[in-house]
């Protein structure tokens, strides 16, 4: 196991349509194999979490190559934040499987005395995961080492608006993964839709809240339980008093640097006081020129925005009407090379589109309030989004933000970062999301959890069973509720 | 009344924080217990007029049970509400990384009529435990349980953050309707469905426990003793269980052909142990809960077929709802009886010819709820272990697995999405917040463009956790990959 396959094309990838009648052929076909028990071995999950490790690792430049075309993704970007994390997740299912595979022994309690108990993590069976285009490899590739680890067979559909990445996957799944049990499926909108048709054990997408509804009203026609990793507006809250220069390179890094904005965590819009806002603006100009140059715009260490439709929507966005004079930074654009420089904003008003729907791109409104405590409620007055970061030195203010602020994670003096650390849940609430991933949080996301409780024959409680007399109450009120002395006392006909 | 207004209350409250403080949560809880002791006799009451339960089943079923997990749940609290530390690797440096709980804000409870307490209660335990508002909407199947619900609640909660709305379809669709930030329904798959179907609308995240056929899967037992037990569990969590109308109630037996006649003959002694001659007249037995699902278990019994199968009972008094244990031995696997949950005392006993068929039986049927395994056989339990899937898995009992603190109750499959109890029902009703924190002191300077090779090689190394490759990479000595 774990080598390279042979160049088996699967039924499906041929020049026929993949519909709803593919689609379930290839279930049927995945679920004969998950009924073989193959997945189940230890050995198989190594070999398959091995097999994805190499894949990185032999093929950067292809995976480099294609992420260049489609989204003209920085090679230092390709390598780090997708294959570098990919294998980073590799690594970690690799060391920790077999303490995540162990059942866990749980207390037993009088209720059910004697008896012993334990958790035993079983693989659901056949999984569908649906990945984005913004981090091609990575989306698609980590979701599936959570499915893996957990013992499932997996069917794979890659985002087709990045089209040589889904290709590049296609391919080298095929070539080194095991096709009885993991495939890739390719395509748009029709694939998709005939895929959602099937039952599944479980759906992981990763994209936006309105798919994510197509999504979830697919799921409910078969109860199939799902992850739905969305999206949001990321505020970035900044505090006067801090060391102004590395909060902006972050927060540079965490914007532009990742993906040009481009990124579910990425920071959305700034929120900072009328009186350090311009100190931060002309901080925020200053390192950026550091980092990309008098020209940002033609920088090639920034993603470009991905297609012309996405392209067309941030160009929307900041040409609304009293959008644009707001502008106090970049606004540069070229259609051609579909690139947009970094774009700083100062106080676009609330209803604005800008400031109601996720940016995307390498556009950064800053909102200015009197007292910094404000931010709060502005941000709790708007859909929960999947990550808030704050800035801060001030230690109560931190607290404060941690208990009061609703969001999938959180990260104070920083962007992104706490996705990187795989004891971390990474998942959404309310708007941004439903259930969580990463490190045990993908295995436990792809397993089910099931309750064994082990009862002997001995020591039968007669007081369980009708007739039904005021002793067995008595004594049974005693057990149940854990009252020992209660029980003993009416055991002996002590009232 | 104006439900979005109440719901916007509620939300408010909610937002004002009250509802996050642990003391509040305590009194909360601590009202419950007291609910549940000082109106005893009128839950007993309202169970006999709903359901026709025997007070001492209410007890060891409801009423006992949602005690035990509010004491379990009193004394977890403090430790449920604290943030855990998340291990981080060295190189992170001055970093803290923990997992915060916080309450989800406003959410839906919809519970069934069969244990018209236990179902309600123990979800709001949950959302009480875990800081939330929270709208019960229990069945109106079962009314007068229902109004006592609504009437005395009021009395010992906070009707600002917790309120019972009673109804029925009408009402659970006008409620569905609504944004929650969780929904926890009770049902059948049917209507499960359709509480998720509405829950796409916000994306709300939901728990569905259904049902299913839990089927009780008994092995040779050469001890008398031991078959004796076998026997006890499964009657009285067959028609001691609600009558059978019950999600994790025995539902059907699998037994190897040459012993199926030894269990019935069992069974028809301890039946008439347990109840009498008259089972009616033991008062042990709970009704149907109405006519219509009366009339659905005698339909189950029309086809000629099932009812040449019947080796035991036959006594239905419709006027009082009324339905004694009945055995069937092998009704035709296409009926009725057969492809639906049962929700009954009907009890068919199907017999294989080899025990370990029963693997296969299963698996090739929707997953339950629970399974049910008798045996001393421990290569045959590792095999239901590893080769069956179901929400729950006993050995040698039934339906004992609710009463257990320490694991999760929920299905798979058909039966369910999502669990609780114990600590699961904080968890379920939680959002566990990632909060990293990182400090000005440190930082990677090759984190931030323009790009080069040599940052390219820090990074390689950074993410390896490959430290001398790092050092070499900083002293010049290492240029590639």
């Amino acid at each position: 196991m774990g080598e390279e396959q042979e160049d088996r094309k699967p039924a499906s990838s041929a020049a026929a349509v993949f519909d709803a009648e593919a689609a379930n052929g290839l279930v049927g076909e995945l679920r004969g194999s998950f009924r073989s028990g193959r997945t189940r071995s230890y050995e198989w999950r190594v070999g398959q979490l091995k097999a994805i490790w190499r894949m990185c690792d032999e093929h950067e430049k292809d995976v480099v190559d294609a992420l260049a075309l489609d989204l003209s993704k920085p090679e230092l970007e390709s390598v780090v934040y997708e294959l570098g994390m990919v294998k980073g997740s590799c690594k970690t299912a690799l060391k920790e499987l077999k303490h995540w595979v162990r059942p866990e022994k749980t207390k037993t309690g009088l209720a059910t005395f004697p008896s012993s108990a334990e958790i035993v993590s079983e693989p659901l069976g056949v999984v569908l995961i649906i990945s984005a285009w913004n981090y091609p490899v990575l989306l698609a590739l980590d979701p599936v080492i959570g499915a893996i680890a957990a013992g499932n067979a997996v069917v794979l559909k890659p985002s087709e608006i990045a089209p040589a990445t889904s290709s590049v996957l296609a391919k080298l799944v095929a070539k080194f993964l095991d096709c009885s049990s993991i495939r890739v499926v390719e395509g748009g909108v029709p694939e998709t839709t005939a895929l959602l048709a099937q039952k599944w054990d479980k759906i992981f997408y990763t994209g936006n809240g309105h798919v994510g509804r197509i999504v979830m009203a697919a799921a409910a026609k078969h109860l199939t339980p799902v992850v739905l990793e969305l999206g949001g507006k990321c505020p970035v809250v900044v505090d006067s008093g801090i060391n102004l220069q590395v909060a902006t390179r972050r927060i540079i890094a965490g914007k532009w640097g990742s993906n040009n904005g481009q990124t579910c965590v990425s920071a959305d819009y700034i929120i900072t006081t009328k009186d350090y806002a311009p100190k931060l603006v002309d901080s925020l100009k200053k390192e950026i020129e550091r980092f990309y140059g008098k020209k940002p715009l033609e920088s090639k260490d920034i993603s470009r925005i991905v297609n012309s439709n996405h392209f067309a929507r941030l160009t929307k966005l900041v040409d609304e009407d009293k959008i644009s004079d707001k502008i106090v930074y970049g606004g540069e654009r070229d259609k051609d090379s579909l690139r947009i420089s970094p774009t700083i904003l100062v106080d676009v008003p609330q209803d604005s589109l800008i400031m109601n729907e996720e940016i995307f791109g390498p556009l950064l409104p800053i909102l200015t309030v009197n007292k910094i405590e404000e931010s709060f409620d502005l941000i709790n007055s708007r859909p929960n989004p999947l990550a808030a970061y704050l800035f801060t030195n001030n230690k109560e203010l931190k607290e404060r933000f941690v208990m009061s602020v609703s969001a999938g994670g959180i990260t104070i003096n920083d962007i992104t970062v706490h996705l990187a650390v795989h004891t971390l849940p990474f998942g959404g609430v309310g708007e941004s999301g439903l259930g969580s991933y990463h490190g045990k949080f993908s295995f436990d996301a792809f397993s089910h959890k099931k309750a064994v409780l082990y009862r002997g024959f001995a020591g039968d409680a007669t007081l369980r069973y009708p007739p039904y007399t005021k002793t067995k109450l008595r004594i049974l009120k005693a057990f149940v509720t854990g009252d020992i002395w209660g029980a003993i006392r009416a055991l002996l006909g002590w009232a | 009344m104006d439900l979005e207004g109440a719901l916007e209350d509620m939300r408010q409250y909610f937002r004002s924080g009250k509802t996050r403080d642990a003391s509040w949560r305590q009194s909360q809880l601590k009202g419950l217990l007291l609910f549940l002791k000082e109106k005893e006799a009128e839950i007993f009451q309202a169970l006999k007029e709903d359901l026709g339960k025997h007070h001492v089943e209410a007890f060891r079923d409801e009423i006992g049970t949602v005690k035990k997990s509010i004491n379990y749940a009193l004394k977890g609290l403090k430790e449920w509400m604290s943030s855990k530390k998340a291990k981080l690797p060295i190189i992170a440096l001055l970093s803290s990384a923990e997992v915060v709980p916080e309450p989800l804000g406003l959410v839906l409870v919809i519970s069934s009529w069969n244990f018209p307490f236990g179902l309600s209660l123990e979800p709001l335990i949950g959302a009480i435990a875990a800081g939330n508002t929270m709208v019960l909407k229990p069945s109106e199947l079962a009314p007068s349980c229902s109004s006592l619900l609504a009437n005395s609640l009021p009395t010992y909660l906070d009707t600002r953050a917790i309120r019972v709305i009673q109804g029925g379809g009408a009402v659970g669709e006008q409620l569905l309707q609504q944004k929650w930030d969780k929904i926890l329904f009770t049902g059948s798959a049917r209507v499960g469905q359709l509480v998720m179907a509405a829950a796409v609308k916000h994306l709300t995240p939901v728990v569905l426990e259904l049902g299913g056929k839990c089927p009780a899967v008994v092995d040779s037992l050469s001890s008398s003793w031991d078959r004796e037990v076998a026997v006890n569990r499964i009657l009285v969590s067959k028609f001691g269980a609600c009558a059978g109308q019950a999600c994790v109630a025995v539902d059907y037996i699998l037994v190897e052909k040459r012993y199926a006649s030894t269990l019935v003959e069992l069974m028809k002694v301890k039946i008439k142990e347990m109840f009498g001659e008259d089972p009616q007249a033991s008062n042990s037995i709970a009704r149907i809960v109405n006519q219509q699902h009366f009339l659905r278990l005698k339909n189950l019994l029309s086809d000629p077929a099932v009812q040449n199968s019947i080796v035991y009972g036959s006594f239905m008094d419709e006027k009082n709802l009324f339905v004694e244990p009945i055995i069937l031995v092998d009704p035709p696997l296409q009926g009725a009886i057969m492809t639906e949950e049962i929700f009954g005392p009907l009890l068919p006993i199907i017999t294989l010819e080899k025990i370990e068929d029963s693997i296969n039986f299963i698996y090739s049927r929707p997953k339950p709820l629970a399974i049910y395994a008798f045996t001393k056989d421990q290569r045959f339990a590792n095999r239901m272990l590893s080769e069956t899937s179901s929400g729950s898995l006993v050995f040698n009992d039934a339906v004992i697995q609710y009463a257990a603190d320490s694991l999760p109750f929920g299905g798979i499959g058909e039966s369910g999405i999502g669990n609780y109890h114990g600590k699961y029902s904080f968890d379920t009703f939680s959002h566990y917040k990632a909060v990293a924190r990182r400090s000005y002191l440190t930082d990677f300077w090759f984190r931030f463009p323009p790009w080069n090779n040599h940052k390219l090689l820090l990074f390689d190394t950074v993410y390896n956790f490959d430290y001398i490759g790092m050092l070499l990479v900083i002293l010049g000595l290492k240029r590639s990959r």
